[in-house]
């Protein structure tokens, strides 16, 4: 079975049609690229995945599932119990530390403590020496790291990228990259990461490609 | 939950601060009012048990009152021992206890009176015996304790009620053979002798009978001293009654037809209470209405955080909370600033009047306590956490008209 199945999923906002007939799979540990220039639908397409938009006509089944006809307890708790998100506006708990940003993550996603897995996830991203600092001394390239590192975390099932390396120079998009591609890996995580950025091409083989609307 | 909870009010410290102070400062205010008014009028009903009627000098009753039953005021003057006869001749008294104020120990006043008078205010001997001799004194728990006089302790007392040691009566020292238990009543703050010690320590010569049996040859001869020497005088009388026909005769016919007045310890402390009551409504009123500006300001404060945080609280829902423990965590931020400011204004409450108690002696000397609690608090404690959950109410109910998606894209 396909951990993520679009069938036919349009949606409009007011007069635009913003996705029109998209239809793909993933399977559980798939990688996906959504590639497409700004204002092509891309967040749009992460939030109707994660089941806070509802698609105009078509379906998205997660692990089985159709969002769009379950209340929105159910919607939440199959978004809890399958899906993470890195959003592009990153959204960190600015009241925390960057540590307590993992915490929290792992603690709203109903997974146990896990103090190493959050250590050995901030020394990947080079983020070790601010673990404890303030989220507003992290620069925009840090924050996304930390924004990273939050969704990783929470080891969900299905992690919607959105933007995940715009900040990044070359070499951290590389290693971003790399790393989520190997995080995924390893946890049988399925990735989708939907970006602007061609650079990705280079690591991931499944590419959707969105056109401007 | 609690965590991030903390983490939000110590993000805004200063502004949390400041919530805090404001409801603490209302809490401590409301506490003080509740152990005076409590604890004065408490005080106020044990003083004068058993004391219906106090008989003295012409003068203000309130000042006849305080000065004779409750030991804070100056006496209104003094009064011939005969009265003491007559009243003990009416049907009407079953009990008449004389008293004879004056001097001083290290600010604790020295009462001359008869044994009757322990018994009044249900005191007890802790060690030692009553006094019987002239110049023999028990003291109240509270004067043993703070002088650290024991028994066979000789002292002499100073003239007029404050403690001033140049107008000690250092010639006739008294002796103390006996030491009261505590009684939570003025008795704890009194030197006990008789009458006729202060009599003597002031010159004045008692009759052979001596005051208890006065009235049976002497009360001629009281009044006009034949020796010359200063007449033998009492400051008031503590009369309780026979019958209850007596309440309505006897103080009218003594204000009436005698040189002396008669003011009941009841109308009189209803009266102070009552005065004291409107100063002290006023006061509750405005201590409530602090408490309430404190409700309002946590409202403004977590409304506008709730405005600032929209995205926090739409991630926190897109990441797996529930609503409810969104609502919580906000619900939670007002309970913990109303926590708090209670806390913090039960331990200032306390402390004020604690710190009353130590700069105005007469505070001590009616007997606050700054050191108990009342029934009263836990209700005062639990209206402010009230506060703090209701304000925060609306606010938290935010959670259930926010568009998550539109939240989340928008800039951070
Ligand atoms: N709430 C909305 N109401 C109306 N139009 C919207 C709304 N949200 C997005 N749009 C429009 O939908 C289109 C796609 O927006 P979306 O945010 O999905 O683009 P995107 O591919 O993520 O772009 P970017 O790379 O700049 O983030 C845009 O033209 C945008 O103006
Ligand atoms: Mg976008």
């Amino acid at each position: 079975m396909q951990l993520l199945d679009l069938q036919h999923v349009s949606f409009r906002q007011g007069q635009s049609d913003i996705l029109q007939n998209l239809s793909f799979q993933m399977p559980r540990g798939g990688h996906r690229l959504l590639l497409g220039p700004s204002g092509s639908g891309k967040t749009t397409l992460i939030n109707l995945i994660a089941g806070l938009y509802t698609p105009d006509s078509g379906s998205i089944r997660i692990a089985g599932t159709d969002m769009a006809s379950l209340p929105r307890p159910a919607r939440d708790a199959l978004r809890r119990r399958h899906i993470g998100i890195i959003f592009q506006t990153l959204r960190l708990v600015s009241a925390l530390s960057l540590r307590g940003n993992l915490q929290l993550a792992q603690r709203l996603a109903g997974k146990p403590r896990d103090g190493a897995e959050i250590d050995r996830l901030l020394a990947a991203l080079g983020l070790r020496h601010r673990a404890d600092a303030a989220l507003r001394q992290l620069s925009q390239g840090e924050a996304q790291r930390a924004a990273i590192a939050r969704a990783l975390a929470a080891r969900p099932d299905l992690l919607l990228a959105d933007e995940p390396t715009s900040a990044l120079d070359d070499a951290n998009a590389d290693r971003v990259a790399k790393l989520l591609l190997e995080t995924a890996a390893a946890t049988g995580t399925t990735l989708l990461i939907a970006t602007h950025d061609a650079r990705l091409k280079a690591h991931i083989a499944d590419v959707t490609e969105l056109a401007p609307c | 939950m609690l965590s991030l909870a903390l983490a939000y009010l110590r993000e805004r410290g200063l502004v949390t601060i400041l919530n805090i102070l404001l409801l603490a400062l209302a809490v401590a205010m409301l506490i003080v009012l509740l152990l005076f008014s409590s604890q004065a009028a408490d005080r106020f009903a044990r003083d004068s048990q058993g004391i219906d009627l106090v008989v003295g000098a012409k003068g203000s009753p309130l000042q006849l009152i305080l000065s004779s039953v409750y030991h804070v005021d100056t006496a209104t003057g003094n009064i011939p021992l005969q009265s003491l006869d007559l009243l003990r001749k009416d049907p009407g008294v079953a009990r008449a206890i004389p008293l004879a104020l004056g001097d001083n120990f290290r600010g604790f006043r020295i009462v001359g009176t008869n044994p009757a008078f322990v018994a009044v205010h249900g005191a007890k001997l802790a060690e030692g015996r009553m006094f019987a001799a002239p110049a023999e004194a028990v003291l109240g728990a509270d004067v043993a304790r703070q002088t650290g006089a024991g028994l066979g302790q000789r002292f002499a007392g100073s003239h007029g009620l404050a403690d001033d040691e140049s107008q000690a009566h250092a010639a006739t020292p008294f002796t103390v053979v006996g030491i009261l238990a505590p009684t939570g009543t003025v008795t704890d703050r009194l030197i006990l002798t008789s009458v006729a010690s202060v009599w003597a320590v002031h010159g004045i010569a008692p009759h052979p009978d001596e005051a208890e049996h006065a009235g049976h040859s002497h009360e001629q001869s009281a009044v006009l001293d034949p020796r010359g020497s200063p007449q033998p005088e009492i400051t008031a009388i503590l009369v309780t009654y026979r019958n209850a026909m007596a309440a309505i005769r006897l103080p009218a016919a003594i204000n009436r037809e005698t040189a002396l007045q008669a003011a009941s310890p009841a109308i009189e402390t209803a009266r102070l209470l009552g005065l004291f009551g409107a100063a002290l409504d006023g006061a509750r009123l405005f201590a409530w209405m602090l408490a309430a500006i404190g409700g309002l300001s946590i409202f403004v404060v977590l409304l506008s955080a709730a405005r600032a945080r929209e995205g926090d609280m739409a991630l926190l829902q897109v990441m797996g909370a529930t609503r409810a423990q969104v609502m919580g965590v906000v619900l939670l931020e007002g309970l913990l600033v109303a926590a708090a400011g209670a806390l913090a204004g039960l331990a200032i409450g306390h402390l004020l009047i604690a710190l009353a108690r130590a700069s105005f002696p007469t505070l001590a000397a009616i007997g606050l306590q700054p050191w108990v609690l009342h029934p009263g608090e836990a209700a005062i404690l639990a209206a402010v956490l009230a506060i703090g959950v209701l304000a925060a109410l609306i606010p938290a109910a935010r959670v259930f008209n926010t568009d998550l998606a539109r939240t989340l894209s928008r800039g951070s």
